[in-house]
């Protein structure tokens, strides 16, 4: 069967099984569109949850920056996942015992304040929006691929998809159909990158075969990929490259984001107990630290691939480089998408793919500089397995294993920006008498106006899936973690300070990500150049995050202290979060 | 002791309990991972090398072992101090 029919049997076969599981589960009142019933098994919690968390960012588009950033790139492996230790300990047990639907409900009621509740619904549309402009990008990667055709129809094609898959169910169909789609993801990203461990080390542990030997060598993998890359001149693998303080800040960012991100949150509100949130936490790692462990290899094994496949001689030698009319297949597919672009700047018919460190010595060879101008970090995953000549039906999965993590975690983002709209401002504070009815009609008119947006900034991102998502982290680590830190841990913490912390994080981390980005990251409107240079004190727009949040902590500590307490009421609602029992409290009075 | 007291009691042990497993959360990742990679890069176990495999892959093994500890030991402390559910 050809690779075409096989990638439409098995994509659209997967998505029989989750239209089937969301009709089967379909969400009947209110509280199961938003939060499926409180009843789901913290196992069950944790792997749904990891179909939420790892999304096209996870998926398509990390192992691609592994790849080309090598060490550099481990903020996202553990920012993605250090999180969780943060979000078990300080947030989702206490969260779960205070048992509402939504973060901005939370917020509302401990810092007793509309407002509070409004400004905490506006980070969180800020910060999810911006998360599903990244889900968008690696979409639209996905589609143009497996329909064979350009980026933005491919696009489009996706938008339509996430619209009919998203306002379909509520959570409780999300939740099962999750776990279907953690299957399915798992198995795509996992056989790909056993097979290539398989023929290029022998061993069958992706995590074990980026610290072995190659096959039929003495050679490391790693100091093999480290040579080869020094010798074209794009600098060692597991070197760093970047600096220092930008790593720290990127991967502190991407933790206190992950902590701080409502659709994750509120997977905790669906777990039976107390304890369950704290175990469901790590379960929830378990089942992500299965793909976050295999990634770096996968993202190694692709580029020394890649390397492998494009410099076939030695470096320099006439025969070195492969030539264009004998480039593969899979070469010649992405050409069509516009993600992968070649460009015969000396006219030889054979492709030459260097970095700067090579420039001098490869004019000595008549070369015209590096020919690969164009190749997308986010093809990287999905093209692996043909670079590594894998069967068609190993192909066909990861493309539908891409789709299931972007559809999945777009849906949840959807659901949590549209309770947050039609819950928490509409129900919640503007029109506090629509029918249940109303309010879920409104929630599903505001998927589909985050759709349209999310996928017209899609068609310019402002980087690679996995970039436009860590800005998204960085808003929601500088708004709403902060505030909800705050709110458990300190009792003082008042309800000026709580908005003033929160608007200064968000404000401050907005202007900074525009300055670099554009403003509404429309293109042309970046004020300042987005180059390592260009940064204050080396600071990268995706890692201001952890600075907005410092700024976040310390206005809202200093606001507190200078305001009233907060009213005794709450402070006894803060009492009460801190312990799992509600019996005990009884006994005292 | 009292109910106030013992919840009082038992947040304390809850912060000291959280503030042990930051501290190693910290330590793994930002500095073994980051701020030290140079010097324990001068090591290697296998093919890796010992700062670059922290990053990339010690210090996530070592998040999910402290969230399971985390929660075996609050379990225990949620029933010491009598604050349990059900």
């Amino acid at each position: 069967m050809d690779l075409k029919t096989m990638t439409y049997l098995v994509v659209g076969s997967t998505f029989l099984l989750y239209i089937y599981i969301a009709i089967k589960a379909r969400a009947a009142s209110t509280a199961e569109f938003y939060v499926a019933g409180k009843g789901v098994h913290p196992v069950l919690n944790g792997m749904a949850t990891g179909a939420d968390w790892m999304s096209a960012a996870s998926f398509i588009s990390m192992a691609g920056i592994i790849a080309f950033a090598g060490y550099d790139a481990s903020a996202y492996l553990m920012g993605w996942t250090g999180g969780y230790v943060l979000l078990a300990m300080l947030l989702a047990p206490y969260l779960r015992k205070y048992g509402k639907f939504t973060v901005p409900e939370f917020i509302g009621d401990r810092f007793y304040s509309k407002a509070a509740r409004i400004t905490a619904v506006v980070c969180l549309i800020v910060a999810s929006l911006t998360y599903v402009i990244g889900q968008m990008k690696g979409i639209g990667v996905a589609f143009s691929r497996f329909l064979e055709v350009d980026f933005s129809v491919g696009l489009v094609a996706g938008m339509v998809i996430v619209f009919i898959y998203a306002v379909l169910g509520g959570m409780k169909g999300v939740t099962y159909t999750q776990i279907a789609q953690y299957c399915v993801l798992i198995f795509a990203y996992t056989v790909p990158a056993v097979f290539i461990s398989l023929q290029l080390t022998g061993n069958p542990f992706p995590q074990l075969g980026l610290g072995s030997t190659l096959a039929g060598d003495n050679t490391y993998l790693l100091q093999k990929l480290d040579t080869v890359l020094m010798d074209l001149g794009f600098g060692a693998y597991t070197a760093q490259k970047g600096s220092t303080i930008d790593i720290f800040l990127l991967t502190m960012s991407l933790m206190i984001g992950t902590a701080g991100l409502p659709h994750v949150i509120t997977r905790f509100f669906t777990v039976p107990k107390v304890k369950d949130a704290r175990s469901s936490a790590g379960w929830a790692l378990v089942f992500i630290a299965i793909l976050y462990t295999t990634a770096p290899s996968v993202g190694a094994m692709a580029r020394f691939n890649l390397i492998d496949t494009l410099q076939i001689g030695k470096i320099g030698s006439a025969e070195g480089n492969l030539k264009y009319e004998d480039r593969p297949q899979w070469f010649k597919n992405w050409e069509t998408t516009g993600l992968l672009q070649f460009e015969d700047k000396n006219g030889d018919g054979r492709i030459q793919y260097y970095g700067p460190g090579l420039e001098e010595k490869a004019a000595g060879f008549g070369w015209k500089g590096n020919e690969m101008v164009k190749v997308d970090r986010d093809i990287m995953v999905l093209a692996n397995p043909e670079i590594a000549n894998l069967p068609n039906w190993v192909i066909a999965l990861v493309a539908a294993g891409g789709i299931a993590a972007a559809l999945s975690t777009a849906a949840g983002l959807l659901l949590a920006i549209a309770s947050s709209i039609s819950h928490d401002l509409m129900k919640g504070v503007f029109t506090p008498n629509i029918s249940d009815k109303t309010e879920l009609l409104a929630s599903r008119i505001a998927m589909a106006g985050s759709i349209l947006v999310a996928g017209y900034l899609g068609l310019n991102p402002p980087g690679f899936a996995a970039q436009v998502v860590a800005l998204a982290f960085g808003l929601a680590a500088s708004s709403i973690f902060p505030a909800l830190m705050l709110g458990i841990f300190d009792k003082r913490c008042n309800r000026v300070g709580a908005i003033a912390g929160m608007l200064t994080g968000l404000t401050t981390t907005l202007l900074y990500i525009f300055a670099y980005k554009g403003f509404f990251f429309i293109p042309g409107t970046a004020i300042m150049p987005d180059t390592a240079q260009g940064w204050i004190f080396g600071i990268s727009p995706g890692s201001f995050g952890a600075i907005g949040a410092v700024l976040n902590f310390a206005v809202a500590l200093v606001v507190s202290r200078m305001g009233d307490e907060p009213p005794e009421h709450i402070q006894h609602l803060v009492e009460d979060i801190r312990v799992p029992g509600g019996a005990g409290a009884a006994i005292d009075h | 002791m009292t109910d106030s007291q013992k919840k009082a009691a038992y947040w304390q042990a809850n912060l000291r309990l959280v503030l042990i497993c930051l501290i190693i959360w910290f330590v793994v990742s930002f500095g073994f991972g980051i701020l030290l990679v140079d010097p324990l890069n001068n090591i290697a176990i296998g093919g890796y090398k010992l700062g670059f495999w922290f990053a990339q892959q010690g210090s996530i093994y070592v998040f999910l072992g402290l969230i399971f500890f985390y929660a075996s030991q609050m379990n225990k402390l949620d029933r010491k101090f009598d604050v349990h559910e059900d």
